[in-house]
């Protein structure tokens, strides 16, 4: 019942220790995680939109350089001399030599006539009228046109860009054909990492650069459709399955949009080195507290039950005393009551004798009867006021005498009152004595009561052949206090006995051999010289006293 | 032996009777009493040598009757019963003049013993004051 009480609470305090350490660890560590996660989710994010916007304005700025080149040449160059196919030339091998990209060149008129063209396919394209085509009407309204990229009959992904210029009232078109390969280029170097990859789509979702793994050139893309973007999209998305980290940018001229895909797992591997050390750190400091607590627990534990068992074990001391200093009063009173009818009848009987020893009762028939009767009650008499003075003595307690006593010669001297006995029984007494044992200031006459009582004791419990153990020692672990063992072989006492061994009148001697006060006594006595008895017993192996005398 | 005056006060009628009895059987003057005030009564009309006095007694303690006793008759000598277990009545007792005390229940032989004990030393202060 004690232990399991024990054993609760210690449960209790590991719970609560654990939940008031673990829960803010673990708190702890989860917004630690989510603050990483997030930190490092808005960096990726960010710079897939810086890495996005750098390749946009890369991309619109080889567009600008290129209209405005063309600009330049339709702006300062005059219709007539440029439809010169020689002249025209001279100026295509002159944009050539600064960009391979140009393919050909040509002059159209306002009603859609290719007047001039430089380039690898003149015999097809010299006298081409695009009047009908949609480019020529795009271009006339808007100033400046640039396709989408197609194959046509080069077989090799290009696009045009169309501006027009207007002399003396005459629009007039300047139209180049740009190898697309160079976009391939600008934007395959947003395709980071292994599975990263980048690519542009029109505004009808149809592929313009060549991606990694999203599909093939002029088709549409295996990815989510980001034809109609606005603005800036920057997103996970799930594509066929796939999660996907996603950022759109419109381009402005032509009307594409670049989209760039990385691969969330590849950008948060690094992360991942980071979320182990966390957990690591996690794991080490929960199994540091669980350990912690586990220990200081038991220990507080321990502590408690030391101290609950102290406090119980001197209060049974503080109950002991006062349950004897009660009886103490008790048997002095009955003992006082008893000693006037008992001197009263010692004295009739002692009358009686007197009378009994004038002649003529002497010849009386049953002189020797009557003799013997009051020899008998004299007899016993004498037995109840042994046992009335010994309650006195017990009750009164007397003013003790002090002077420094030597403990292991005063045990010694006791030893020779009681050596008769014990050699007459055939038990023998081993002494250990301990030289150094200091002397003390005591009443020596009552402690030599004491000892003489358990001494005395322990030759009855042994009875017959056997043997007692008398050591003196300096208590190790209270140097305040001298020990004095007393230990017998006898048959030990019971549980039941034991509880009750100082209680006054109690005995399991027969009633003529001993009267239940000897060890009642000698509590009292060393109880007052500041000392105190302990027992123990082992039912069958023997018996132990310990006499503590204060090393004062 | 001399026959000397005994004189018993205790509140207990039967030990005093008893008492008496037997001190007369052995040869002795022998009174009894059964409270002090009537102790000290007799003392004054007869010259009693040794008063054997219980400490414990209705209306007038042993200790007072010896102080009365010591006042009176400063010679005669004392002995005091002290059934009630408290030696510092017997000691209070020795220092106010009393011979010994003795505790309840005394064996007749042990109490007689004092009682010569004490009449000889009455004899010898007697002999020291004339």
């Amino acid at each position: 019942m004690f232990h399991k009480h024990y054993e609760t609470l210690r449960i209790k305090m590991i719970v609560m220790t654990l939940g008031f350490s673990l829960i803010p660890l673990l708190a702890l560590g989860v917004t630690i995680y989510y603050q990483f996660n997030n930190t490092f989710q808005n960096k990726i994010t960010e710079s897939l939109r810086t890495l996005a916007q750098n390749r946009k304005s890369s991309i619109e700025l080889f567009f600008d350089e290129r209209i405005s080149q063309l600009n330049t040449i339709a702006q300062t160059h005059s219709f007539e001399r440029l439809k010169e196919e020689s002249f025209l030339t001279k100026v295509f091998n002159v944009m050539q030599s600064r960009s391979k990209s140009f393919i050909d060149l040509g002059v159209i008129d306002s009603d859609g006539n290719h007047l001039a063209y430089v380039g690898p396919y003149s015999e097809k394209l010299k006298s081409v009228n695009y009047a009908h085509e949609d480019w020529f009407q795009a271009v006339q309204s808007t100033g400046v046109y640039v396709s989408d990229v197609f194959l046509g009959f080069r077989k090799v992904p290009h696009f045009i860009i169309a501006v027009t210029s207007v002399e003396n009232n005459r629009v007039w078109i300047l139209r180049a054909t740009i190898n697309s390969a160079i976009i391939d280029e600008i934007v395959s170097g947003a395709q980071i990492g292994k599975r990263g990859d980048a690519f542009i789509i029109n505004r009808k979702n149809i592929l313009q650069t060549t991606p990694r793994f999203a599909g093939n050139l002029l088709e549409s893309p295996n990815s989510p459709d980001f034809s109609s973007s606005r603005g800036t999209t920057i997103e996970l998305m799930s594509f066929k399955g796939e999660e996907s980290l996603y950022g759109a940018i419109p381009i402005s001229n032509p009307q594409w949009v670049l989209v760039i895909r990385e691969d969330p797992q590849e950008e948060m591997a690094l992360l991942s080195g980071a979320y182990y050390t966390e957990a690591l750190i996690l794991g080490f400091g929960v199994i540091l507290v669980i350990l912690g607590t586990v220990f200081t627990t038991r220990l507080m534990t321990r502590r408690l039950i030391e101290a609950q068992k102290d406090k119980a074990k001197s209060e049974d001391l503080m109950i002991q005393s006062s349950k004897m200093a009660a009886l103490g009063k008790m048997a002095a009173g009955i003992a006082h009551e008893i000693n006037n009818p008992l001197q009263i009848i010692g004295d009739q009987a002692g009358w009686m004798k007197d009378l009994l020893e004038s002649e003529d009762i002497k010849k009386s028939e049953n002189f020797e009867e009557f003799d013997q009767c009051i020899n008998k009650i004299e007899r016993q008499v004498n037995r109840s006021r042994e046992i009335t003075h010994r309650l006195l003595r017990f009750g009164r307690r007397m003013e003790t005498t002090q002077e420094m006593v030597d403990i292991n010669h005063l045990l010694a001297e006791t030893i020779t009152f009681l050596e008769n006995e014990a050699h007459f029984r055939d038990i023998q007494i081993q002494t250990e004595y301990d030289e150094l044992l200091p002397k003390v200031s005591t009443d020596p006459n009552q402690l030599q009561q004491v000892f003489l009582n358990i001494i005395d004791n322990a030759i009855d419990a042994v009875g017959q052949s056997g043997q007692l153990r008398i050591r003196t020692s300096t208590d190790l672990k209270d140097p305040k206090e001298l020990v004095v063992q007393i230990s017998d072989n006898g048959p030990g006492i019971s549980k039941e006995a034991l509880s009750k061994i100082f209680d006054p009148f109690f005995t399991t001697k027969r009633a003529d051999e001993g009267t239940g006060l000897g060890l009642s006594i000698s509590y009292g006595i060393v109880e007052k010289l500041g000392g105190h008895i302990e027992v123990e017993s082992v039912e069958g192996k023997g018996t132990t006293f310990y006499v503590r005398i204060p090393n004062v | 032996m001399d026959r000397f005056r005994v004189l018993v006060i205790d509140d207990e009628i039967d030990f005093v009777e008893t008492m008496v009895k037997r001190l007369k059987d052995r040869g002795l003057e022998a009174d009894g009493a059964t409270s002090g005030p009537e102790g000290l009564d007799l003392l004054d009309n007869k010259d009693v040598d040794v008063v054997v006095l219980d400490v414990k007694m209705p209306k007038m303690s042993g200790i007072e009757v010896l102080r009365e006793i010591k006042k009176k008759k400063p010679l005669t000598e004392v002995i005091m019963l002290t059934g009630h277990g408290s030696v510092e009545a017997g000691i209070q007792g020795l220092q106010l003049g009393a011979y010994n005390y003795v505790m309840k229940p005394v064996p007749f032989s042990e109490l007689l013993t004092l009682i010569v004990q004490a009449y000889e030393r009455k004899l010898i202060e007697q002999e020291r004051d004339s």
